[in-house]
């Protein structure tokens, strides 16, 4: 076997000159796990070419559409770390605030109580994974996987930037809230699969938040798509370059901020799970490891939420006039960690809201002024300003 | 209504729909102790509630016919933890009533004091526990930061936190320390101004208040009928509080209000026995001052307490005085020895949780918590 050089192997193509690349444009994290990927697998490739000569595995792994099949397993592990460290910081942030606002230091576990998150996961993950042993055992293991795993999916589907994402749609506003909605439904499954009154108690409840946040919340997206003319979100935010959307939609804003609260059943809307009269709701017969994934998966559709507000009505990544920057994505995060700030004040100030007025609230307060927003928005757009 | 609901709620009438039982309790997060309240929901409404108590049963009033009368004092503390020196001045002033004697003028006007500490202080964790019932926890920790400071007067006072084991037959066990009048009168001022902080917390949110106002009425001939007492009962009209109406000590020197639902209003509801308790912490305030300048009046070297005799002549003695959750009573039946023949505890709670029935009547379940919230549970002295 002739020698050969390892740069022989590893090629650092631009990886959009690879017929087999998923995008169309530029995609920070997947140039960073493609060019990582070629320098991996080009090891890899040169070592075994190595140990036995030329070989269908070296080949194999030099292949177009290997390669990229490859660095999308790197590119989404990279998305969805990103993703997780951002419900971290989430968590410390609300931690640390609501500790602020309750007249104590908040956690302190570790560096200023970074890790307290990192000692939670573990604790959840050492416990017994117990089954109790009259639940529909399929439904009430397949929900929590189905919660956790739909959360994920629609946390990862943010983008953090118009290079920070994961597939870049014409409908992709419509896609996020599609998959954001179906959580809800499972929790009422798992309510029911745990054969236990709090539970089905709390599963009915989601369906009846549900119920009501649900309508205002779609008519505010119909809103901005209407003075954008897309569900693009690039759209969105291009649209928003001289001006936020907050400005003219500012009832829109409140009620799409407090129906992104509801959404992720944060307090005070987290009748689903209250906890003075439902125990835990439908996460009562949920333990250890199961009951600390739902948290997660809790906390990312969370930080969803505040990542929608900050797309739609904060401009998203860019700043007005200035436009993009070097550091969108943190521009990004900046406005969406303000958001949950702001949720974090609205969870310390006032205390949970009954069902009932949660219905009057969505149907009676929302809806109208949802509905007068939409009017707003069509006039504006008659007269032509978008 | 729209003609075209009418078949679909004929249909659901004659649907035919069971009532559920769910049980709440022994352990569960709004029960503060142990206690169970069976609720029978229909949909979303209470239609039957049934209070379960007793996992606390210690045999507290066997226990006390075995001690001598100088050593119940600290068993009386346990009663309630959070209303300990009330317990302790109830027993004292039973004893006391059945020897026939007189305490000095100084340890009345200490032992106002020391009630109207731990009335607030008592109140402030039935501040945090309503707001962990409504699902905010800044509530919680605001109150409890607030009643710190008045545990802090009860270290001043007698050394201890909440078990207090301070007040004594025929008096009180030491005079107060150095600096305490000036201290609590601080304590009191900044009180004033920081339950302000609270107030507007609760008070002046929508949130708060729509879950209180309009549920769970109760009208003065109910609260009578059911043996009602307490914050609760002013809340509903009935204008009686021993401290005025009954006094004991030196409650009829000092110059107080009772906060009371007004007259107009037939009924209360939630809201309004919330109020109550609020107001109530501020006239304690204004007891404190009088108390405290009373005391400053009487000088620092005289009496505190007397020398009394061991043994109890035989026969009964009813006391009683306004507790912060109701009206407490004891009824000694001695029969000359040292030890007491039998010492009976009315607790006020034991009586109000019982109305949990009427109470939860046609609420909703989430409102559960915050109904039974103005009862202010406390178990150790209803199980005993």
């Amino acid at each position: 076997m002739p020698y050969q050089s390892i740069l022989d192997f590893i090629n650092f193509a631009d990886p959009y000159e690879n017929p087999f690349t998923p995008f169309m444009s530029s995609n920070l994290p997947y140039d960073l796990c493609y060019g990582l990927w070629e320098i991996i697998g080009g090891t890899i490739a040169w070592l075994i070419a190595l140990l036995f000569g030329s070989n269908v595995v070296s080949d194999w792994l030099l292949r177009d559409d290997v390669t990229v099949l490859f660095a999308m397993i790197l590119f989404m592990l990279v998305i969805f770390i990103v993703a997780f460290v951002v419900v971290l910081l989430n968590l410390w942030m609300e931690r640390k605030v609501l500790g602020r606002l309750m007249d104590r230091r908040g956690t302190m576990i570790g560096l200023k109580g970074f890790l307290q998150c990192v000692a939670d996961g573990l604790k959840t993950f050492m416990k017994e994974n117990t089954i109790p042993a009259k639940v529909d055992k399929m439904t009430y293991i397949w929900c929590v996987s189905l919660i956790v795993g739909l959360s994920c999916f629609v946390a990862c589907m943010v983008p953090l930037s118009n290079r920070w994402y994961v597939v870049n749609y014409d409908t992709g506003l419509i896609i996020i809230m599609a998959f954001y909605a179906l959580a809800p439904f499972f929790i009422l499954v798992s309510g029911w699969a745990q054969n236990n009154k709090y539970s089905l108690i709390g599963g009915i409840r989601a369906a009846e938040l549900m119920i009501s946040y649900e309508v205002p919340m779609l008519i505010i997206i119909a809103t901005t798509s209407l003075l954008v003319g897309s569900f693009n979100i690039n759209d969105i935010v291009a649209a928003q370059s001289e001006i936020w959307f907050i400005i003219p939609m500012c009832l829109g804003f409140i009620v799409f901020f407090f129906c992104a609260i509801a959404e992720c059943e944060r307090p005070p809307f987290d009748i689903a799970e209250a906890e003075t009269e439902l125990v835990e709701g439908w996460q009562t017969e949920y333990a250890g490891m199961k009951w600390g994934l739902i948290m997660l998966g809790d906390y990312l559709r969370g930080s969803v939420s505040c990542g929608m507000v900050a797309i739609m009505f904060l401009g998203g990544w860019t700043i007005p006039f200035i436009g993009g920057t070097a550091i969108p994505e943190i521009i990004f995060l900046i406005k969406a960690w303000f958001v949950f700030f702001l949720m974090i004040l609205v969870r310390g100030a006032i205390a949970r809201v009954r069902p009932d007025q949660i219905l009057n609230l969505g149907w009676k307060v929302f809806m109208p002024l949802a509905v007068f927003n939409l009017a707003i928005a069509v006039l504006l757009k008659i007269g032509g300003f978008y | 209504m729209a003609d075209s609901l009418v078949p679909v709620l004929e249909a659901q009438e004659k649907m035919d729909t069971d009532k559920m039982w769910v049980i709440w309790g022994p352990q569960h997060p709004f029960s503060h102790g142990l206690w169970t309240l069976k609720l029978q929901i229909d949909g979303e409404f209470c239609v039957d509630a049934d209070p379960i108590v007793g996992y606390l049963h210690r045999g507290w009033e066997k226990e006390t016919e075995n001690r001598d009368y100088a050593r119940i004092i600290p068993m009386t503390d346990r009663l309630c933890y959070c209303a300990s020196m009330t317990y302790s001045h109830l027993y004292c002033m039973t004893v006391e009533k059945a020897l026939g004697i007189d305490i000095p003028e100084k340890a009345k006007y200490i032992r106002i004091v020391a009630d109207e500490v731990c009335r607030i202080q008592s109140h402030l964790m039935w501040l945090a526990a309503v707001g962990t019932d409504m699902g905010n926890l800044t509530v919680f920790l605001w109150a409890m930061r607030e009643r710190e400071y008045f545990l802090d007067l009860n270290v001043k006072l007698c050394g201890a936190r909440m078990t207090t084991n301070y007040p004594r037959i025929g008096g009180v066990r030491n005079d107060i320390t150095e600096l305490f009048d000036r201290d609590i009168l601080r304590a009191v001022d900044r009180f004033e101004k920081a339950m302000w902080d609270i107030i507007y917390l609760i008070d002046d949110s929508s949130v708060f208040v729509s879950r209180m106002r309009n549920i769970s009425f109760l009208t003065r001939e109910q609260c009578a009928n059911m043996g009602l007492t307490g914050p609760a009962m002013r809340g509903c009209g009935v204008d009686f509080d021993i401290r005025r109406d009954d006094p004991y000590d030196n409650y009829d020197k000092v110059d107080f209000e009772v906060p009371v639902l007004n007259k107009e209003s037939k009924v209360g509801d939630t809201y309004d026995r919330y109020m109550i308790r609020i107001e109530e912490m501020f006239q304690s305030c204004d007891i404190i001052r009088q108390a405290v300048a009373k005391i400053r009046a009487i000088g620092k070297n005289a009496p505190y307490r007397i020398k009394t005799p061991t043994r109890v002549p035989a026969g009964t003695t009813f006391g009683r005085l306004e507790d912060p959750r109701g009206e407490s009573i004891m009824y000694l039946v001695s029969d000359g020895t040292d030890k007491p023949y039998r010492l009976k505890v009315r607790s006020p709670i034991f009586t109000n949780v019982s109305c949990s029935k009427v109470m939860c009547e046609g609420v909703r379940i989430a409102d559960v918590p915050a109904v039974l919230a103005q009862i202010d549970m406390c178990l150790g002295e209803t199980d005993r």
